[in-house]
């Protein structure tokens, strides 16, 4: 009974908690813009199930995507392990999803084997990370803190499987020794159980009960982590890609904003015309975090900075500054920093600072070639272009701001037509004295 | 060999005699002023004329879509030039559109569709595609058989609009050499002048985008390194003059190789 009302009150923290942390993103992704309505759900389901589940993108790169794919399949499998943890938990009863019979099997064996597998990955990616130099782990962007996040984050995992297995383990070598039943089935754990069949049914049991506090309490405990640290991708990458853009990645939205005075300047009957009541006086582009979109926001917080955009990025490539996943870590942490004055004060609060210039220079922005390479490489579909361009936007369009020989190109395009310099009248001196060979 | 006059027809002068052609041939900005690209658009141009499709060109009437104005930002700008180039397209009452520059087709597709636009548009290496499908366009002849080609994917035909295979469809007609670089396809690199890069200084780095593609096209010993957009040709060719490549690698548009094939 006491075991129950500790579980019961640790759960109850969790998702105090939880509930706290959810409430604060919530209010931050109602100061968002609006991006695009979400339709289509059958859509996106099957997009879901290839990009989220199937890990299609991950095997961009085989070796890593393969890693990647196994501890997220065993994530999958090994929360329906941690749901009956909870229902154990506060039930103060031993495998309650026995009741499904061969499924259960089905599920614990899963389990168990991928505990190790998903133990393995961890030790190879801390390897990576510890002894292995990754240039796309590298950047201006990723500082000590990043590293840091990483490190402790492949910690907890590696923890997590070792007390699982460790669970499993006593469990089986308990009630093998006991003879009693053994709910579901544990082929690794089986293996390990071997070498504790000299210990008695008290110690196992103690075992067991440490192993199985020391993992749901850290899985608790991870899960409050998680949103204050870039793996808060555990919970966002998911819903990342359910509602990912569908468009061809060619198309950027629409500004109906413009359309509005473009409209009014080209037809002279609207001129006089008062602009709709209901449209929002709002600055056009990006300055700041809550000019971004929901998508953007939820981009970023979806983003484990695995670095595969920027590898691709032919700026970055090439030595220049610009580095699509500065651009999402940094909407990310200029959101973080003015959290506190926007929740408190609303969109109006101001703090004299930017995204723009604070956190991205211009001549990050500028390096763009918008040639979608992030984008594409992005495994859980994040979308750097449509918000690079939302800065020039704001650049240009606000501040009058651009690379000088970028103004001049919309100067001719204003005047001539065309980005260069050159009459209209000469548009078809191509055609002058054209000829073809008969055949 | 006996040549003929090609007369490029003009949609104003066809409207005014009641003629309505079946594709509008939208040359584009780099078409009609850059001085190398201007072969792509006749190369085009005597396709067109071969395959005797009923086509017109706006001509002085062609003006900018607005595409390098909006990816650099100039939202205004884009959308002056689009709703300008929306109300011609109505009043010549224009269905399909054919462009040869993958950024004119992006933006007609894409873009303008917000904007009211409810033209069809068509990249030339689709149209390539479908006259070979239909039998219309045979390239039976031997000229780049044994030219080893590499195709540099344009970010705008490739990544914005997974267009892959058509243009490699068209090359794989002509040549049994078809190679392909490291980094293609989804993967391909940009050639640098996207985004408006092609009216600018590149930022400060320690090295171009065009070389480092340029390099990548190198690397597969090519003869011919075949392209599909105008920025794209602009940078190649740069590319193979910086690393004093251009004697023996020569820098085609897929038009251009059709034509050399046709021998037309």
């Amino acid at each position: 009974m006491l075991n129950q009302i500790l579980f019961a009150a640790a759960l109850l923290i969790t998702l105090g908690v939880f509930a706290f942390t959810a409430n604060r993103y919530y209010k931050l992704f109602k100061l968002t813009r609006p991006a695009f309505p979400v339709r289509d759900f059958g859509k996106r389901f099957l997009l879901m199930l290839n990009v989220a589940l199937g890990q299609t993108k991950m095997f961009r790169k085989p070796f890593t995507g393969a890693m990647h794919a196994l501890v997220f399949w065993g994530f999958c499998v090994i929360l329906i392990g941690s749901i009956e943890m909870v229902i154990d938990g506060l039930w103060g009863v031993e495998r309650s999803l026995k009741v499904l019979g061969v499924l259960h099997d089905i599920i614990m064996a899963s389990g168990d084997i991928f505990a190790l597998i998903v133990a393995i990955a961890i030790v190879v990616f801390l390897g990576r990370r510890l002894f292995i130099h990754v240039k796309r782990f590298e950047g201006i962007e990723m500082k000590h803190i990043s590293h840091l996040d990483a490190k402790v984050a492949l910690s907890i995992i590696l923890l997590l499987m070792l007390t699982l297995l460790g669970m499993n383990t006593s469990y089986v070598a308990h009630n093998t020794l006991l003879g009693e039943e053994v709910f579901g089935v544990y082929p690794v754990s089986q293996f390990f159980a071997q070498y504790f069949s000299g210990f008695s049914a008290d110690t196992l049991h103690i075992h067991h009960e440490i192993h199985w506090w020391a993992h749901i309490l850290l899985i608790f405990f991870f899960a409050n982590l998680l949103p204050y640290s870039k793996h808060f991708h555990v919970f966002m990458s998911v819903p990342n890609v359910f509602l990912s853009r569908l468009e061809p990645l060619g198309k950027l939205p629409n500004m109906d904003s413009v359309t509005r005075e473009v409209k009014l300047m080209m037809d002279p009957n609207t001129a006089f015309a008062a602009a709709p009541a209901d449209a929002p006086i709002e600055r056009f582009g990006v300055k700041d975090a809550e000019d971004a979109s929901w998508k953007n926001y939820l981009d970023s917080l979806a983003c484990t900075e695995c670095g595969r955009c920027t590898s691709v990025c032919p700026a970055n490539i090439t030595g220049k500054k610009l580095s699509p996943r500065k651009i999402v870590m940094d909407l990310r942490a200029r959101m973080k920093e003015k959290s506190k004055g926007l929740l408190k004060e609303g969109k109006t609060f101001d703090d004299g600072r930017s995204l723009i210039r604070d956190f991205i220079s211009e001549e990050e922005l500028w390096a763009c070639t918008t040639c979608n390479a992030c984008a594409q490489e992005c495994p859980i579909n994040i979308n750097h272009p449509t918000l690079i361009i939302d800065m020039r936007r704001y650049l240009v369009m606000e501040e009058g701001s651009a690379p000088g020989e970028l103004k001049a190109t919309f100067n001719n395009i204003e005047n001539n037509g065309a980005p260069w310099q050159y009459s209209p009248q000469d548009r078809l001196v191509w055609a002058e004295g054209l000829e073809m060979n008969k055949i | 060999m006996e040549t003929v006059k090609i007369n490029v027809p003009v949609m104003a002068d066809l409207f005014a005699k009641g003629e309505k052609p079946e594709f509008l041939f939208w040359v584009g900005c780099a078409g009609a002023y850059d001085d190398r690209y201007k072969k792509v658009t006749r190369a085009f141009t005597k396709i067109l004329t071969h395959l005797n499709v009923n086509y017109a060109v706006l001509g002085k009437e062609e003006t900018c879509t607005g595409d390098p104005a909006r990816r650099a930002g100039n939202e205004m700008l884009y959308q002056m030039q689009a709703l300008q180039n929306i109300e011609l397209f109505k009043a010549y009452e224009i269905k399909k559109v054919i462009t040869i520059c993958p950024h004119c087709y992006n933006i007609f597709k894409n873009d303008y569709p917000d904007l009211g636009a409810e033209f069809e548009v068509i990249n030339y290496t689709d149209f390539l595609v479908e006259m070979m499908n239909n039998g219309k366009l045979k390239v039976d002849s031997k000229v780049f058989a044994d030219s080893r080609i590499t195709y540099h994917d344009p970010c705008y035909l490739g990544r914005a609009n997974q267009k892959y295979d058509e243009p490699r469809k068209v090359i794989n007609a002509l040549t049994n050499n078809l190679v392909e670089m490291d980094r293609s396809k989804s993967f391909a690199l940009c050639c640098g002048a996207g985004g408006g890069q092609m009216f600018k200084e590149a930022e400060k780095g320690n090295k171009e985008v065009f070389l480092e593609r340029t390099e990548d096209a190198l690397k597969t010993n090519p003869n011919v390194i075949a392209t599909a957009c105008p920025f794209c040709m602009t940078m190649m060719t740069d590319g193979l003059k910086y690393k004093n490549k251009e004697e023996e690698i020569k820098n085609y548009d897929i038009a251009e190789l059709i034509v050399m094939s046709l021998g037309i």
